[in-house]
């Protein structure tokens, strides 16, 4: 570890501290349905769709009604990009003139995008045309995005109504995110990226005749239009095999830190944005305290694995810190810290191949997923799951003394911590589950590229970026397999809305309550002691249940490592 | 239940229609012309010119295996800098061929420096397979074997590459770098 590794790290995270405020307001305003500056130029786009569509803004809709509308509009947008990713082949903006993806490669990329995931089962350089990175999957960068932003404020609302039948209106959540922030935030982040040198043409490629005299075909496209979106809105998606670590896709260390940025900036204004909605902005930071206490942790031990590098080849008279599926321009620290912002926030962009990462470099990115994408999280799902956790935090809390658990308010009762033990469970249960059928039958067995211990890891990555939404991978597994395509997918849909119907149902169930105000006996939920029950109870809940599977992947990999033993 | 489902198709449908045309469309392409007219040089792939031929990009790292010139990392891409392929090796820590590869790589370094520690870098296959950069140490260790070859003064091979390190940002974004086409570039015209 170095000095100026450090560095970067704190600057990281203080640059962020100083932008949740600001963006926390912007979200605020938004989740109000308050008027913008940019009302001038986008308020006509925005009444223009709702006229055409026949939404009334002004509705106020359910928790089931809400429910339905988000679960119909993600279903018609899958089979949009299920139906232009089957008909590639005879689309225009195709200058490779690519075939269509298999069926159970493109059933597993529409959910995947759809889910914002963004599990890649494919190489996009050599298997999407520019129309299906623009029409089919650039789309889903923005939708599934404000989706889980939608969602978030519509938990927020039910904390904070007070004997509401209602929780907003989706379809004015979901337009004004993307309109008022998604979309201009990313017209600027893609010029400031193609400036950096990312392409944005629709040229498909480009021929190089090289010093040495040989061909070399470069791959391009509209790559910065793209890029911009995969990281605000936590999808991850690279238009490259290589994501981020791709030159076109994350040019230099500027783009990689603003890329970094990027992935958490939302997130962290989300828990601001959560404060204001119930009234108290400390609520907001003393969530965000737990999750920056988990996210430097995590950055702690990656960071030190990385350095520290791989004895195997120290042996070998290779010193230092591991570079293997490194670049140069990134190093031990930046790569070790993108590994743990993209795994906490559940973006899964990657600038450095985790399967290459030392074994405990490895574990903290499957550690930070398996907890639930709650260390900021992904757009939206990140404060939603975190609430979650914070609910069976004042349950136990409520255990300990003995009286009814409250919480920003509301009083915490069975219907909550049944709905928030069901959508946490799902996690484990399919993850383990998966992983364990995968493990014994021949088509679970045909993914890994590595053997031994770390073969199991793959699996077990695999399996947990999916139901996490996170998309990362171990990648050298080959996915693209009608078994994988398949488990992947499903277990990606679980893993979205199987958490988001009963989270849904928790923030219907608050709004019906009535106001309960802080009295001498509640658990203060601001304070240091409330931080610590929080992370706590991550770890607890969210991360126990993985250790015999972590104790059979990284661990007996990392054990392997300092023998020698290779397999 | 059933209203809230036919409630919601009419908007389901338009709005999918509405927004695959403004954020599937309209927002890239209209980038597309801006990146186009403001930056024509990147938006295409930052291309290197010379003579009338396209040389390389100032971004993407191509493959040199020749003696004459310095050597860019191993490469997972294809067979090697594959611009259609980007790919890492992504073999695992305590992976038999990572080891093999990596042996294999010590030695072939060491035939022309024998004894030498060998930097990490240049015996490690880069995550993209497409990596432009080396580290100072990984260039300065060809330093020998290139002036041999071209039969120039090791101290202006050596001067040709500290004047080809690229700094971090404000002294912490970023690592100590040197892009091996600018420097083969260098090495060439200072025939």
């Amino acid at each position: 570890m170095t000095v100026q590794g450090w560095i970067l790290i704190l600057v990281f995270t203080g640059i962020l501290l100083a932008l949740t405020r600001p963006v926390g307001m912007w979200l605020h305003a938004l989740y109000e349905g308050r008027r913008t500056p940019l009302h001038v130029a986008l308020g006509p786009v925005e009444r223009g769709f709702y006229a055409l569509s026949g939404i009334d803004p002004d509705e106020q809709q359910s928790w089931r009604r809400y429910a339905v509308h988000m679960l119909l509009f993600n279903a018609v947008l899958m089979l949009l990009t299920y139906a232009v990713l089957r008909l590639q082949g005879v689309l225009p903006f195709n200058p490779q003139g690519l075939a269509a993806p298999s069926e159970h490669l493109s059933f597993n990329t529409a959910v995947s995008f759809t889910t914002n995931t963004n599990w890649q089962s494919y190489a996009g350089e050599s298997t999407m045309s520019n129309l299906s990175q623009m029409l089919a999957l650039t789309i889903h960068n923005f939708l599934s995005a404000a989706t889980g932003i939608a969602l978030a404020f519509a938990l927020f609302r039910g904390f904070a109504r007070r004997q509401s039948k209602t929780i907003g209106n989706f379809w004015a959540d979901v337009t004004r995110v993307t309109l008022y922030l998604l979309l201009p935030l990313c017209i600027v982040y893609a010029i400031f990226l193609i400036a950096s040198g990312v392409p944005q043409t629709l040229a498909a490629t480009a021929d190089v005749s090289t010093l040495e005299g040989v061909k070399q075909t470069l791959a391009l496209g509209p790559v910065a239009s793209q890029e911009a979106i995969k990281m605000l809105g936590t999808n991850g998606g690279g238009f490259f095999n290589v994501n981020s670590a791709h030159p076109y896709e994350n040019p230099t260390a500027l783009t990689n830190l603003v890329q970094m940025l990027s992935i958490f900036v939302i997130g962290f204004g989300l828990t601001w944005c959560f404060g204001k909605a119930v009234g108290n902005t400390r609520q907001g930071w003393a969530i965000l305290a737990a999750m920056v206490i988990l996210f430097l942790a995590g950055t702690t031990v990656a960071y030190w694995a990385e350095s520290a590098g791989n004895p195997v080849l120290h042996q070998l008279g290779v010193p230092g810190a591991n570079m293997e599926g490194k670049e140069v321009r990134f190093g031990a620290a930046a790569s070790a810290l993108f590994a743990v912002v993209t795994t906490a926030a559940s973006c899964g962009a990657v600038n450095a191949m985790h399967d290459s990462f030392t074994a405990l470099g490895g574990l903290v990115p499957i550690f930070n997923m398996q907890l639930g994408e709650v260390v900021v999280g992904g757009v939206g799902a990140g404060i939603y799951g975190s609430l979650l956790f914070a609910i069976l935090a004042v349950f136990v809390a409520g255990l300990m003394v003995g009286r009814t658990p409250e919480y920003v308010g509301k009083k915490i009762e069975a219907r909550e911590v049944k709905l928030s033990v069901l959508a946490i469970a799902v996690l484990p249960l399919i993850i383990l589950g998966f992983t364990a059928i995968s493990s014994v039958l021949p088509a679970g067995l045909a993914l890994p590229l590595n053997k031994g211990p770390h073969g199991f890891s793959e699996i077990l990555y695999t399996f947990t970026s999916a139901v996490a939404n996170n998309g990362s991978a171990f990648a050298g597994v080959s996915a693209n397999t009608p078994y994988y395509n398949g488990m992947i997918g499903v277990a990606m849909w679980i893993g979205r809305f199987f958490i988001i119907v009963p989270m849904l149902a928790i923030a219907g169930s608050l709004a019906a309550k009535k106001y309960t105000p802080a009295g001498a006996g509640s658990f203060p939920t601001t304070g240091g002691l409330w931080v610590g029950l929080l992370v706590g109870i991550i770890l607890i809940l969210g991360g126990l249940t993985f250790l015999p599977g972590l104790a059979l992947g990284p661990i007996a990999d990392h054990l392997a490592m300092i023998r020698g033993q290779l397999f | 239940m059933t209203q809230d489902i036919t409630s919601a198709l009419r908007p389901a449908i338009v709005m999918t229609i509405l927004f695959a045309l403004l954020l599937g469309l309209a927002y890239p392409l209209a980038l597309t012309g801006i990146g186009q007219a403001v930056f024509p040089k990147q938006a295409n792939g930052s291309l290197i010119s010379e003579k009338g031929k396209v040389i390389g990009s100032d971004v993407v790292g191509q493959a040199f295996t020749s003696e004459r010139y310095f050597h860019t990392r191993s490469s997972a891409a294809g067979k090697g800098y594959d611009g259609l392929a980007s790919s890492g090796s992504n073999l695992g820590p305590t992976a038999q061929p990572l080891a093999d590869r990596v042996k294999a790589d010590v030695a072939a370094a060491h035939a022309s420096a024998p004894g030498t520690i060998v930097p990490a870098d240049l015996v490690t296959a880069s995550a993209s397979g497409l990596d432009p950069d080396l580290s100072p140490e990984a260039a300065l260790f060809q330093v020998p074997r290139v002036a041999k070859v071209r039969g120039l003064p090791v101290e202006k091979v050596r001067a040709l590459v500290m004047n080809t390190i690229q700094h971090p940002m404000l002294g912490f974004v970023g690592e100590e770098r040197v892009n091996v086409l600018a420097l083969n570039r260098a090495l060439d015209a200072a025939r």
